[in-house]
């Protein structure tokens, strides 16, 4: 089992928290992975990336070409990755802010959630993160739900550990947002 | 971690991106375990400092990358004339100049082949993993000891930045000579002098000699090599540090797809694995040399195999976005490949 994901938002959306909270929880379930993150030197604004490698065996490269799985939280990102994902692979849009019907492609799976909508809903738009969180883990059996609940302890400083529980909730929100999309 | 389980007790540096990290948590681990964290107030300020700690007999870092390694190169030449152990972490960014933040290998050439002046080589060690950083940065202090030199680890930000499961290897035992050498102040004892600086007739020319005679026993001793499916190889990919990774993965797809291709990656820069990658480049006859710079190592490559293998080259210089995926890779394989069918 190799399983491979490219994070893509601007700098501020939670991109590399998302890969870190992503890494860990696959950390927990046994399996080996690779955290790579790429950003600007920005601290909010421009393009912040991060790719996780998630594989039974040898990691291989931390760097991935063409990913089996692609979650966008803006447009400038679907622009950038949206033709690089595998044939066959999977597209998570975050569609308050992205609009996928441009891309033109028929041979990827491409899932919309409301993201920001959703998080805004449930209290806190910086949510957004774990809302695209909660959706990847249920359109991709890369790791259980739990298991990324469990994980937001290791994952948050420990002054940011007040947020968990409704962090949780936006995970949980997200997958049963991306599973109610997918039978629709 | 690797510095805290050697016993390295004392970090000199000057914060920069991407090796932040580094500083950050031995600021936050040295004062609990007696130790001393200093954020001078420049590289050449933190080398010299290593420099000092080093002449004491203590097991010293520190780390920067490529600009602030430029700024630390008269130190690492004086700590090699003076056979002072010490070791030096450098997360490169690509450059010239003021460059970037983004992956680079564009800095094999500055730290490999001396960087400061006087024709000195200390070893250079290329992880490419979490794990080799953890492990390596240990070996590296044991090293720097056994052959009293300023050691450096080699990588960039792929290296640098990611994050990767590690298991804390105790570690290793290695038997390391009484030093001896260290400076104790006034002591009543026989006086005892760490320099570079050599006035007597003929003593620095024996200096020299004896410095060119401990790199080849490094040569011959310290040579570290990593194979992967290069037993059969028409093909060998060589890469050190974060391209190896890519390359694995694209030599993996290469297998899949029928072709005899296999990866040599030297894991010492210096003394470089020129034995081993003669052997291995002789049985397939030729080398695709991979490297995120326009062409550095591939000189050493082709010193080591002679006229035994073709040599060919693929890099590109480093900027946004030009980290080469393994899907790059396997195209240059593919196009390589062609033509070594025996």
């Amino acid at each position: 089992m190799r399983k491979d994901v490219l994070i893509a938002g601007f700098g501020g959306q939670g991109v590399l928290l998302a890969g870190n909270l992503l890494s860990y929880a696959a950390l927990d379930e046994g399996k080996n992975v690779s955290y790579f993150p790429a950003y600007g030197v920005e601290k909010r604004g421009g393009s912040a990336t991060c790719t996780v490698v998630i594989a039974d065996g040898a990691v291989g490269s931390p760097v991935v070409g063409q990913p089996s799985v692609l979650v966008v939280l803006n447009q400038a990102s679907l622009e950038r990755f949206g033709a690089r994902v595998r044939p066959g692979g999977v597209l998570i849009a975050n569609s308050s802010l992205v609009d996928v019907s441009s891309l033109g492609r028929t041979d990827i799976e491409i899932v919309s959630v409301p993201m920001n909508e959703i998080a805004t809903e449930l209290g806190d738009p910086r949510m957004v993160n774990m809302v695209a969180l909660g959706a990847y883990a249920a359109l991709t059996d890369a790791v259980q739900v739990t298991s990324l609940a469990a994980a937001l302890s290791q994952a948050l400083p420990e002054r940011n550990h007040r947020f968990i529980p409704a962090n949780v909730k936006a995970i949980e929100t997200g997958a049963e947002a991306a599973r109610a999309k997918k039978e629709a | 971690m690797g510095a805290v389980e050697a016993g390295c007790r004392y970090y000199f540096g000057y914060p920069i991106t991407p090796q932040s990290d580094i500083p950050e948590y031995l600021s936050r681990e040295l004062p609990g375990l007696n130790g001393e964290f200093i954020q001078a107030e420049s590289e050449i300020g933190a080398i010299n400092m290593l420099l000092g700690a080093s002449a004491t007999g203590a097991r010293a870092m520190t780390s920067s990358s490529s600009p602030g390694i430029s700024l630390k190169q008269e130190g690492i030449s004086y700590m090699a004339g003076a056979e002072l152990p010490g070791v030096i972490i450098n997360i490169s960014r690509s450059g010239p100049g003021l460059g970037g933040i983004d992956a680079s290998q564009s800095d094999y050439f500055q730290c490999v082949k001396g960087g400061g002046h006087g024709g000195y080589h200390i070893p250079v060690l290329a992880p490419n993993s979490v794990q080799e950083m953890y492990d390596l940065t240990m070996h590296a202090f044991d090293l720097a000891d056994l052959y009293r030199t300023p050691v450096m680890l080699l990588g960039d930000s792929v290296i640098g930045q990611m994050k990767e499961a590690l298991v804390p290897n105790p570690r290793p035992v290695r038997e390391l000579p009484a030093k001896g050498w260290e400076v104790r102040g006034k002591s009543g004892a026989e006086q005892r002098v760490v320099k570079s600086l050599f006035l007597g007739d003929g003593e620095l020319e024996a200096h020299n000699w004896h410095l060119h005679a401990k790199y080849q026993v490094m040569k011959e001793k310290e040579c570290i090599s990593e194979e992967y499916e290069t037993a059969d190889a028409r093909l060998i990919v060589a890469g050190f540090g974060s391209v190896s990774r890519i390359a694995h993965t694209a030599v993996t797809m290469a297998r899949a797809e029928g072709m005899k291709v296999g990866l040599f990656r030297p894991v010492t820069l210096f003394p470089f694995p020129e034995k081993a990658l003669a052997q291995a480049a002789g049985r397939a006859g030729k080398v695709l040399v991979v490297e995120l710079n326009t062409g550095q190592m591939v000189e050493d490559v082709r010193l080591s195999v002679g006229a035994a293998a073709q040599v060919s080259f693929y890099g590109r210089p480093p900027g946004a976005g030009s980290l080469p995926s393994p899907e790059e890779l396997l195209e240059v394989i593919r196009k390589n490949y062609e033509g070594t069918a025996r």
